[in-house]
């Protein structure tokens, strides 16, 4: 039978599953059942639970237990997200796999605790500095807290580089029933390539992680090499899933909470006779940009729901490259968009 | 089937647990579910207040902007949430610390003394969020007591005697219900 699971206990568990090996972490609203878990289980399993003295430590931390070959995660709400942003640019600079939970809450500043999708262009467009890229995958259900914080590790392990799971306060704190998937672990040595693990150098050559590169064209170079792992991410990790889009007049796209918002919105609509569909992006970055451009035939409208005051229209604007109108729907400051508002402005966009 | 439950009172009166054992029995039942709490500032006699989706199809929002049932456990909890209720909500009212009559249009009030049957009948006033779940229960034919007693035993694992209390409960709010 099915198990009654709040949010952020599944992302815990889905990340245990997948063989996460040290947790750290930092006290904060509404991701505080994952510290609070893992504190617990971590300790039960024999692995490492460790409650920094601030997000920048957690994120080092994790990068150290990377460097040394383990799976490790550390979590939090926006405004620590925030602080986490330089570990996640060395992360990347010297391709340490490493999964890092974003809780989103409301902002700028401190601002609330209600769930929020604000945090979209600090996640997909670089929030660190330096030319990176990271695998953001945004979970709208307690299942794919679960599942995505599985598929998380794999995904990092796989190019070696962080990724990122962008979820909110909504679908942290709530609970909905699940079935726990036993992890296949040997899918992590498949992508486990050992060879540059900092792990102790008697009978071997010493190994260096770094993200400095001085001598002239070494960084280019790198940033060259990188570019060509982006660009595999790019081509193959793209995820989505669409609804009744094939006849669709009206399309909505929507990510996260507004994704299951928007769902119930369409299928009022098509019981009202109008044609609507949804794309839901699974993968925010690589963005499901083909997928979209090939939707956005003439004669169809566009219309993105997202709790901002907009920022992921701006990508699929990009991606209809305007060949339709492409409309937007926003609640800020920790408002959730609600069923009726969505059905409204798609019956208005009907005409 | 679809219900969106708010259960509202204050802090201490038990308005997430109660959720959680509701959610739970829908999932007994076979049903979909979702449960959300306030999970702002909350404190032992401050605002408190979970959400109970319930439903045969896929839920979209955990939550409800306008409700079909509002479990109301306190005052304050009835005057935030009754301007939520939907046409032929069922507004089930804790008499015993609510003394007004409530009234609104094209709405069903229940009234349960929960409170003073908690205190009297099983001398801990605590069970009155379980004797609301009871008498929610016995108005929905998609949902049994027998459910709900599935739900409490795996709400309490280890704790024998508040099983014991909680089960009474249910049986009491089952069965005041019409």
């Amino acid at each position: 039978m099915k198990q009654l699971v709040k949010g952020n206990i599944a992302l815990c568990e889905g990340a245990i599953a997948a063989g996460c090996k040290a947790y750290f972490g930092y006290p904060i609203t509404p991701q505080n059942e994952v510290p609070a878990h893992m504190s617990k289980r971590m300790v039960e399993l024999g692995r490492v639970f460790l409650q920094a003295e601030s997000e920048l430590a957690a994120v080092n931390m994790v990068l150290g237990a990377s460097a040394a070959g383990y799976r490790a995660m550390t979590s939090s709400s926006s405004p620590g997200i925030s602080l986490k942003q330089e570990g996640i640019s060395y992360l990347a600079g010297m391709e340490l796999p490493a999964v890092i939970a974003n809780i989103q809450r409301g902002g700028p500043g401190l601002g609330n605790i209600a769930g929020s999708q604000a945090d979209y262009f600090q996640a997909v467009k670089g929030g660190g500095h330096g030319d990176y890229r990271m695998i953001v995958l945004a979970p709208y259900s307690v299942q794919e807290m679960y599942d995505h914080a599985y598929l998380a590790f794999e995904l990092a392990d796989k190019y070696r580089n962080p990724v990122m799971l962008l979820t909110d306060g909504v679908v942290g704190q709530m609970m909905e029933p699940i079935e726990a998937r036993a992890g296949n672990l040997d899918a992590e040595k498949k992508y486990f390539n050992k060879d540059w693990v900092l792990d102790g150098c008697a009978g071997r050559k010493p190994r260096l992680l770094r993200s400095l590169l001085m001598a002239e064209g070494d960084l280019e170079k790198h940033n060259r090499e990188l570019e060509k792992k982006y660009k595999s991410m790019s081509s193959d990790e793209v995820r989505f899933e669409s609804l009744e889009t094939d006849d669709a007049e009206i399309v909505v796209v929507a990510y996260g909470i507004s994704a299951r918002v928007a769902k119930t919105a369409v299928k009022k609509a098509r019981q009202e006779g109008i044609k609507a569909g949804l794309i839901r992006p699974v993968t925010l970055w690589p963005f499901p940009s083909k997928t979209i451009n090939e939707n956005a035939r003439s004669g169809r409208k566009f219309l993105v729901a997202e709790m901002n005051l907009g920022q992921m229209v701006e990508d699929v604007k990009l991606a209809v490259s305007g060949r339709c109108p492409v409309e937007f729907l926003g609640r800020p400051g920790g408002g959730l968009v609600n069923e009726q508002e969505i059905f409204e402005n798609i019956q208005a966009m009907k005409g | 089937m679809k219900d969106k439950v708010i259960i509202a009172g204050f802090g201490g009166q038990g308005v997430l647990l109660a959720g959680m054992v509701l959610a739970q029995t829908a999932l007994e039942e076979g049903l979909q579910t979702t449960w959300f709490p306030a999970y702002g500032a909350e404190m032992r006699g401050g605002s408190a207040n979970s959400t109970v989706v319930i439903s045969d199809e896929e839920i979209g929002s955990p939550v409800a902007v306008a409700a079909s049932v509002i479990i109301a456990m306190s005052d304050q909890g009835l005057g935030r949430f009754l301007p939520r209720a939907e046409q032929n909500a069922v507004v089930i009212v804790n008499s015993s610390l609510i003394k007004n009559r409530p009234e609104k249009d094209g709405v069903e009030f229940i009234f349960v003394p929960a409170s003073d049957m908690a205190d009297t009948k099983i001398g801990d006033v605590r069970m009155a969020n379980l004797i609301m779940i009871g008498a929610y229960v016995k108005k929905r034919k998609e949902l049994s007591l027998e459910s709900a007693k599935k739900a409490c035993a795996k709400a309490f694992p280890g704790k024998p005697k508040i099983l014991e209390m909680n089960m009474k409960a249910l049986e009491l709010g089952f069965n005041y219900a019409k």
